[in-house]
């Protein structure tokens, strides 16, 4: 059962829409592989390959959101504000929001959006129908 | 001091030293008493309400059934555990007794009414021992009856625990349902969903009307909620934390919530008690915060022109 | 009175691996008593907490987790359990928005708003021991209300 839990962390999904990036996190973020991440859109937004415009995190597959996890966000977003960019977290499910609604957090830093098309919307980019061209894998 | 032979049993009989009557001889003394004269207690015990409320087949009917109220009592005595409400004696008569204490509950009549009225069942059977004694004022017949009104009273506090734990059931079944009953959340229009919040805001309940909410808000993808606390008589602190939190978790979901229906007794109330509402949106009526929701969003609600009125 | 049911289950506490591992079984383990998904979640996150500083600040340990029966009640117990240097203020440590890790000020009182019963022992040099219950909530889950 615990080979679940790889040795080696898969690094998260980093894919353009147009000139957003869109990072989406599924159930468990390991220390090794959040630090990647952090990397990986920083590096991005810095130096390409193509210009970004925006960053959605859609978290509608995350059940727990603890304080590693909170912070990892919170740093996504004060690098990329750095860099000029905006950072939108889509998708936050409710029971997750209850759980920090009642812990007192409000991740400040962060825009928040019902999902990845009316993040879209928030940074002014129209919801694409059709998937990229060119995926990129992140690192 | 004598006592007459109760029954068919040959019965020994001893002279006592009045003041040493040892409390399992009483015990016996009342079981032997109960045993035999069960028919006639029965039959003085039939007619009462409690009795008559639940068995309405027949009188026969209530007979019986008092006739196994007596048989527990005698247990009880057997076992010389007159004071002891939890004595196994009482095990088989507890559903009867809390029907019958039910059904008077129902017919509306308070705890201490329905306590009264088994308090009102002692004074037949008391009748009865006291016609067992040759010397109804003497020291034996007193202990017994000492005895048979200690056993009527712990009958009674049995019958006053079926009535509370019956109440107490009551009362968590109800707060289920009233829990359960859905909070409506109402889609106003595209992007919009509202919530009437009705009664006290206590913590169980908006933790539903919060969980119902964001459910709504996922299931319509509505960008605006709006509490409407018309329907709630008083905001104090916790009410308003409790509104905070809904309005948090909201917002943590990408969904802004207005809170509707602050009276200005409500809004005197608020600023009277320091409570700072933060950066809530609030509106007087449910149609403001529906028109801010709407502008929000960039919709604009105009007349039709009239037809027939554009000039020629 | 809570009397235990089954004995004791003990899950490592040694690595960021078994973090993943205690939140799912901490999970499974609540769904399976009939916790309410909210309830689960607020269960889960304070345990995804309390273990990290168990990791972190403990050095290492474990969590013992109790299935408790109080005639129809059902309830969780989770204990933290670390040999490390201890906390030396408890009362700083449980104040609102106090950490010493960086976090979001989630902590030690972040944790105890998420469960019923919270405890804590800990003495400088002599380890710490955090302990979580949690019983299931008496009134069903909210149905979704929207016509």
């Amino acid at each position: 059962m615990t080979g679940v839990f790889a040795a080696h962390p898969v690094p998260v999904p980093v894919l353009a829409l147009g000139d957003v990036l869109l990072v989406t996190l599924q159930g468990e973020l390991h220390d090794g592989a959040a630090g990647q991440l952090q990397h990986d859109v920083a590096r991005r937004i810095a130096s390409g390959p193509a210009p970004v415009g925006g960053v959605v995190i859609d978290i509608s597959g995350v059940d727990i959101v603890d304080s590693f996890l909170g912070r990892v966000l919170a740093e996504i977003a004060a690098s990329a504000s750095l860099l000029a960019t905006r950072t939108v977290l889509a998708g936050m499910r409710p029971a997750v929001a209850i759980t920090l609604a009642e812990l007192g957090l409000t991740l400040p830093g962060l825009v928040t959006a019902l999902d990845v098309d009316a993040a879209l919307s928030l940074l002014d980019r129209a919801p694409s129908p059709v998937p990229p061209a060119h995926p990129e894998e992140g690192a | 001091m004598v006592c007459r032979p109760v029954g068919h049993e040959a019965h020994r009989e001893t002279m006592q030293v009045a003041e040493h009557d040892t409390a399992p001889r009483i015990a016996q003394d009342l079981t032997r008493f109960l045993e035999t004269r069960r028919e006639q207690i029965a039959q003085r015990w039939a007619d009462a309400a409690l009795f008559r409320a639940v068995f309405t087949v027949s009188r026969d009917e209530a007979v019986e059934a008092c006739k196994a109220v007596v048989d527990a009592l005698a247990d009880v005595a057997r076992t010389g555990r007159l004071e002891d409400v939890g004595a196994p004696g009482f095990g088989a008569v507890r559903d009867q007794l809390g029907r019958m204490s039910a059904s008077r509950s129902r017919a509306g009549f308070a705890p201490s009414h329905i306590a009264d009225e088994v308090a009102g069942l002692r004074e037949p059977v008391a009748a009865l021992l006291r016609a067992e004694y040759e010397e109804p004022a003497g020291e034996r017949a007193h202990a017994c009856l000492l005895a048979l009104t200690v056993l009527m009273g712990t009958l009674r506090l049995v019958v006053m625990q079926t009535t509370v734990s019956a109440g107490e059931e009551l009362i968590a079944r109800q707060r289920e349902q009233l829990l359960e009953v859905a909070t409506p959340v109402i889609k106003l229009w595209e992007g919009i969903v509202a919530v009437p919040l009705i009664g006290t805001l206590d913590s169980a309940r908006s933790q539903v009307v919060m969980e119902n909410l964001l459910e709504a808000i996922v299931a319509e993808r509505s960008q605006y909620a709006i509490l409407d606390i018309t329907g709630v008589p008083t905001v104090d602190s916790l009410v308003a934390q409790h509104l905070m939190k809904t309005v948090a978790a909201a917002r943590l979901m990408g969904a802004e919530c207005i809170v509707s229906g602050i009276r200005p007794a409500i809004a005197q109330t608020i600023v009277h008690l320091g409570i700072d509402l933060g950066s809530i949106i609030t509106r007087a009526g449910l149609a403001d915060a529906l028109a801010y929701a709407l502008n929000r969003q960039g919709i604009v609600v105009s007349p039709r022109p009239v037809a027939g009125a554009s000039p020629r | 009175m809570h009397a235990p049911l089954v004995p004791t289950t003990r899950l490592p506490i040694g690595s960021d691996v078994d973090l993943g591992w205690v939140r799912q079984q901490v999970r499974q383990t609540a769904a399976r008593l009939g916790f309410g998904l909210v309830q689960q979640t607020k269960l889960v996150t304070a345990a995804s907490e309390l273990a990290r500083n168990t990791l972190v600040h403990g050095g290492g340990g474990h969590l013992e987790m109790t299935l408790l029966e109080d005639g129809a009640a059902r309830g969780l117990r989770l204990s933290f359990v670390d040999a490390g240097p201890g906390i030396r203020d408890v009362e700083l440590a449980m104040t609102d928005g106090y950490t010493s890790g960086g976090g979001l000020g989630l902590g030690l009182s972040g944790a105890r708003r998420l469960v019923q019963e919270f405890t804590l022992e800990s003495r400088p040099g002599q380890g710490t021991t955090v302990t979580l219950t949690d019983w299931v909530a008496g009134f069903p889950s909210a149905r979704a209300g929207s016509p």
